[in-house]
């Protein structure tokens, strides 16, 4: 999507709810939003999931903001390795794990 | 209009968690512009849920409705057909929502999910504020359009209160005091004469003292 302002929560949730281990939100950086506050919008809904996320048993982890610009090729590549070397620390997400095991039960 | 907060998701949990299948009503009136109970909550709510139980391996189905209003029997009655399906409802309208949802499906149990707060305003994105109690007799013609029931913390008729400092209540520094209000509002109506007259004890019968309220409009009427 054009800017991270319109991430909502509902798409950060659904990306979990259907087994997603991490889901990291890439906004440009924070002072250079393009529609003035688009990234800060989302770094505040991040933070809201996190909350749902404790709320409900799961770890806050899952879910990150991230601060470059367009031009920081490198930092994203970092970015990811960072947010994955997070992610399989945490494990895979739990709900996928049971529902794989229902599948083997079955 | 009225505002509302969501439950605690242990709190829904609780309460939810014996039955096969759970239907999250909406309500896209009040609740949906104070962000507690519209569409977009019934599908934060309802995805937080299946994530929480699929974490639990209980296989709970939660289904997903957002309806016009929960006050109005004609809205209600479009779910006629989904609520048989669902062992129960939770309703994340207001607390009418909730009760007028339970008297039309009244064979089957009705959770409230949020808590409702208040009638009041927006103040700006995400902040609202408390400026009606429903008392029943409105007396803002005589405040300066400034309730003192709703926003004195004492719901004094006659105020301010010696716990009034600097416009603050001494309830907490972030409340303003009612009644400065409504004086600093007289005086730029010019209408500080208003204090030499004091207000008569309310009648409270047509607040909740009365009982629970109905009004009739014959006129209206079918």
């Amino acid at each position: 999507m054009p800017c991270t302002g319109r991430v909502a929560i509902i798409h950060l949730m659904k990306a979990l709810e259907k087994g997603a281990d991490g889901v990291f939100v890439a906004g440009c950086l924070e002072g250079d939003c393009h529609y003035q506050a688009g990234n800060l919008r989302a770094k505040k809904r991040v933070a809201y999931v996190q909350e749902v996320l404790k709320s409900i048993g799961m770890d806050p982890e899952r879910v990150a903001m991230y601060n470059l610009s367009a031009g920081q090729g490198p930092r994203f590549a970092e970015i990811c390795r960072e947010m994955t070397e997070r992610v399989r620390q945490l494990g895979p997400n739990p709900i996928r794990k049971n529902g794989e095991r229902k599948e083997k039960a079955a | 209009m009225i505002m509302a907060k969501p439950k605690p998701i242990q709190e829904i949990v609780n309460v939810i968690k014996d039955f096969d299948k759970v239907l999250v009503a909406g309500c896209n009136g009040c609740v949906a512009v104070c962000e507690a109970g519209g569409l977009k909550e019934v599908e934060i709510l309802a995805s937080a849920l299946r994530m929480y139980f699929a974490n639990q391996n209980q296989n709970i189905e939660i289904g997903e409705v957002s309806l016009t209003r929960q006050c109005d029997k004609e809205y209600l009655a479009e779910i006629k057909d989904m609520v048989p399906k669902y062992g129960a409802v939770l309703s994340i309208a207001c607390g009418a929502g909730v009760q007028f949802m339970a008297e039309m499906y009244s064979e089957k149990p009705i959770f409230p999910g949020v808590n409702t707060n208040f009638i009041g305003v927006t103040l700006e994105k995400g902040v609202w504020s408390e400026r009606c109690a429903a008392c029943g007799e409105c007396i803002l013609a005589s405040t300066g359009g400034i309730c003192p029931i709703a926003r004195c913390s004492k719901r004094m008729l006659n105020g301010p209160c010696g716990g009034s400092s600097n416009g603050k209540c001494e309830v907490s520094k972030e409340t303003d005091c009612g009644w400065h209000l409504i004086y600093e509002r007289l005086k730029t109506l010019g209408q500080l004469q208003r204090f030499e007259v004091p207000n008569d004890p309310k009648d409270w019968t047509t607040s909740r003292d009365g009982g629970p309220r109905k009004i009739i409009k014959e006129v209206s009427q079918a």
